[in-house]
């Protein structure tokens, strides 16, 4: 039993804004009030639900690789030494799986969602989050290049595809489903990408990347999945991308959708050296249309590791770098591209990318439906968020940043021009109360009684970036995990898993498919429940039908 | 000064990294003795291995066969090293000034990614020297490393600044990927000197055998050349450049990349 007194309370799921109140917390969670127990001083304190970060790559295959692909950023990162709490492991761009969990917990982070997972690394994947302590975890399903799903678009089975991605979902444990580049991952086994919504994708003579997206978001919609379709849209990165993300959007209307990484794709301009910033106009389209969230994907100038299933974005920086390369092949599922990349002020394009995710911050006007993410690994490392959000609460200090880029990136961007500040209030509806109700996470990013207890407290400091990078104390499922800066308990946390319904019936079909495509047997290929630590099993929501 | 010598051979190499003149100056006796070096996993003080004489000092001698003994002179920035024997990998590694003299030879590594200082050996070196170290994007980028001897593969590997001279033969990948700075190999390479060069300069004081994607441009006598020569002499090192005495031929390349490096050969005049 805990009690937490004196605080300044933030609980914007509740309303509640900078109210000094007591936190009672029993068994794990918030409830009414308790008598006797601990009683932890907030006096003078900011009182924060536990953050949520709603995308973000920490584990599987694909990080992995580009943490073998990357030892000079291990070298040079942050060492975290055997302690008494504590595994030996390093930060840097692509944490270790214990210096991950140590690293979000630090910053007061609580649940985190492991954005990309093809079916096939799914047990990969599981078995490096057993291994990241402290947090909550959830995972996305990668889906919109699975090619036994498209063939069956392709063949206008809408219905049979609903309970191959069902099944597909409980085969991997997973939370969600992740829509990367839609169907440009397949085109590129051609050596192709799919840049056109409306035209079939390469290889099929039907299907088409809108197909897709519209066609994965009725299902998750249709199976009650508790989290909308994750989407990373075609033509990441691309100058002149506003384009394909608008029209994305109008083929979802009707449909719920999470908007990833929304910077990336919110470039006008017709090559790079006309690059510029469409946020406005993203905004402004974003503004009216409630059926959609999205996470900002920020970038912030530094080293950074690029990772994404979106294999022919990542042949195209690597030939712009002329760095590294790492690509993988996902048999009929998907791919994945790695690239290490270092955003520079003084270069126009990262300029503007840096305005970009900012703009987007600042010119959607509700905060409870655009999120605080930086694509980690892609934009900046997470362990990074703090410098985002002291920039989002000081219009002059984001001024004299914008000063010092360059001229030309000046005229391309409106950040400059911005005056909105975040209150303390709308950063934890940005780092918390959103990103958990986006994820349907009813337990999550709020205080009220019978949230699970994780809390995040800091000391009030007008240094944003001082103030969220180090908590007073973490409390993850009612224990104390940080105190002070020191991790003092490391008890593993849970694991979403979704079990939408589908009809046994459908492995018939899949497998015979399956023993004639894939290079492992039907029986090995699902996770079994026991590879999956601390599993919570969370029910459809009502509307999920067979 | 401080003096340092080998008690007994290691049964696996010793990591010594604290074995730098910033480490131990302002140290006293007792403090230097108990500076924690690494026999594999376990670390020790650095009187079960060595004898230590001396205090408070960035001149620091070692005796003994240090060959097994990796990292000497890591990060240094100031003072001197001066090494009787042999020493292991990594000597000098990172290091961003100061001097270090080993008698002997000097293993793989030697003054991996470092940015300024000296290092000198008198007899052979392994591979990759002054080179990157594994995924780094450039290796050395400042200082110089003289060797006496031979050395081993990727020499000067991903170097962006700074001068290597090897008066010996070295072995394959001289200058592989290199970023600039100036490779001197008084005794030739085997091959594939300069793969994947994007600048710099190799020269090499004896006949090469090229890849292909290396073209050869002109025989001359460059007037840069004769600068530098000034300077690689106050340094102990000659190179001709008298041009009654021969001439250098300039091969540009590695034009697979594409770079911009060159590889100066020097040929000889005929005799009568």
């Amino acid at each position: 039993m805990l009690r937490i007194t004196g605080g300044k309370v933030y609980d914007p799921a509740n309303n509640i804004d900078g109210v000094v109140k007591d936190i009672c917390i029993d068994s794990g969670k918030i409830v009414a009030s308790v008598s006797g127990g601990r009683t932890l001083d907030a006096a003078g304190m900011v009182v924060f639900p536990g953050g949520v970060d709603i995308h973000t790559h920490v584990a599987g295959a694909a990080l992995n690789f580009a943490r073998a692909l990357t030892p000079e950023n291990q070298r040079a990162a942050a060492k975290f030494m055997h302690t008494e709490h504590t595994r030996a492991g390093v930060g840097g761009p692509t944490p270790t799986t214990f210096a991950t969990g140590y690293l979000y917990a630090g910053m007061g982070y609580t649940t985190v969602v492991e954005a990309a997972v093809p079916v096939l690394s799914a047990k990969h994947t599981h078995e490096e989050l057993n291994d990241t302590p402290i947090i909550d975890k959830a995972a996305c399903l990668l889906m919109a290049n699975n090619e036994i799903v498209m063939d069956l678009l392709e063949a206008g089975d809408a219905e049979r595809a609903r309970h191959v991605v069902a099944w597909l979902i409980w085969a991997a444990k997973v939370y969600g489903v992740k829509a990367v580049n839609p169907g440009g991952v397949t085109a590129w086994k051609w050596g192709k990408d799919a840049k056109q919504l409306h035209e079939p994708v390469y290889g099929y003579s039907k299907v088409t990347p809108a197909q897709i997206v519209s066609s994965l978001a009725r299902i998750v919609d249709d199976l009650g999945l508790p989290h909308p379709l994750h989407l990373h849209c075609n033509n990441l990165g691309a100058p002149g991308n506003i384009a394909t993300t608008l029209e994305t959007m109008k083929v979802l209307e009707g449909n719920r959708a999470h908007m990833a990484h929304l910077q990336f794709h919110a470039y006008g301009g017709d090559d790079w050296h006309t690059m510029r910033s469409e946020a406005a106009q993203l905004a402004e389209y974003f503004n009216k249309h409630k059926n959609l969230t999205c996470d900002a994907g920020a970038v912030l100038f530094g080293n950074a590791v690029t990772i994404t299933a979106d294999g022919p974005w990542q042949h195209l920086l690597y030939q712009l770098t002329g760095r590294k390369w790492g690509n993988l092949d996902v048999e009929n599922e998907t791919g994945c591209g790695i690239v290490p990349y270092t955003y520079k002020g003084s270069n126009l394009v990262n300029a503007v990318q840096w305005a970009v995710g900012l703009e987007l911050l600042l010119l959607i006007d509700d905060p409870w439906r655009i999120f605080l993410t930086t694509d980690h690994p892609n934009g900046a490392c997470f362990w990074r968020y703090p410098e985002i959000i002291h920039l989002l609460m000081h219009a002059d200090v984001r001024k004299e940043r914008v000063k010092k880029l360059p001229a030309k990136a000046q005229s391309r961007i409106v950040l400059g021009d911005i005056d909105r500040e975040y209150s303390l209030y709308e950063i934890a509806i940005i780092t918390s109360a959103g990103p958990a109700r986006a994820l349907g996470m009813k337990q999550k990013g709020h205080l009220g009684v019978g949230a699970d207890a994780d809390i995040a407290i800091f000391n009030k400091n007008p240094d944003g970036e001082q103030m969220f990078r180090y908590p007073r104390y973490v409390i993850k499922a009612g224990e104390i995990v940080v105190e002070e800066g020191d991790i003092k308990n490391t008890a593993n946390g849970q694991a979403f898993v979704v079990k939408p319904a589908f009809d046994e019936k459908i492995e018939d079909f899949l497998k015979p498919v399956f023993q004639q495509q894939y290079t492992m047997s039907f029986e090995n290929y699902p996770v079994e429940t026991e590879r999956v630590h601390g599993l919570k099993l969370c029910e459809p929501e009502s509307g999920g039908s067979t | 000064m401080i003096t340092v010598r080998l008690k007994k051979q290691p049964t696996v190499p010793l990591e010594a990294e604290s074995l730098t003149p910033d480490r131990l100056v302002g140290q006293s006796n007792a403090a230097i003795r108990a500076v924690p070096i690494y026999l594999g996993k376990r670390q020790c003080r650095l009187d079960e291995f060595f004898d230590v004489d001396g205090a408070d000092s960035d001149q620091l001698e070692i005796h003994g066969d240090t060959g097994r003994v990796k990292w000497i002179g890591r990060e240094m920035s100031r003072g001197t090293i001066k090494i009787h024997g042999n020493a292991g990998m990594h000597l000098g590694a990172y290091m961003r000034g100061g001097r270090i003299e080993a008698a002997g030879n000097a293993g793989d590594w030697l003054g991996a990614e470092m940015t300024g200082g000296l290092i000198r050996v008198a007899g052979n070196a392994g591979g990759q020297i002054g080179a990157a170290y594994r995924g780094s994007l450039a290796g050395m980028k400042g200082g110089a490393i003289l060797v006496n001897g031979s050395a081993g593969l990727e020499v000067g590997m991903r170097m962006k600044r700074g001068i290597i001279a090897v008066a010996g033969p070295v072995r394959d990948f001289a200058g592989l990927q290199m970023k600039g700075g100036t490779i001197i190999l008084g005794g030739g390479a085997e091959i594939r000197t300069g793969a994947w060069m994007f600048r710099g300069t190799i020269i090499s004081l004896a006949p090469l055998q090229l890849l292909p994607t290396f073209e050869y441009a002109a025989a001359y006598m460059p007037t840069f050349l004769q600068l530098y020569a000034k300077h690689l002499r106050t340094l102990g090192v000659s190179l001709p450049v008298d041009s009654a005495a021969g001439v250098y031929l300039r091969h540009s390349g590695d034009h697979s990349v594409p770079g911009k490096g060159e590889i100066f050969v020097w040929q000889p005049a005929s005799r009568g």
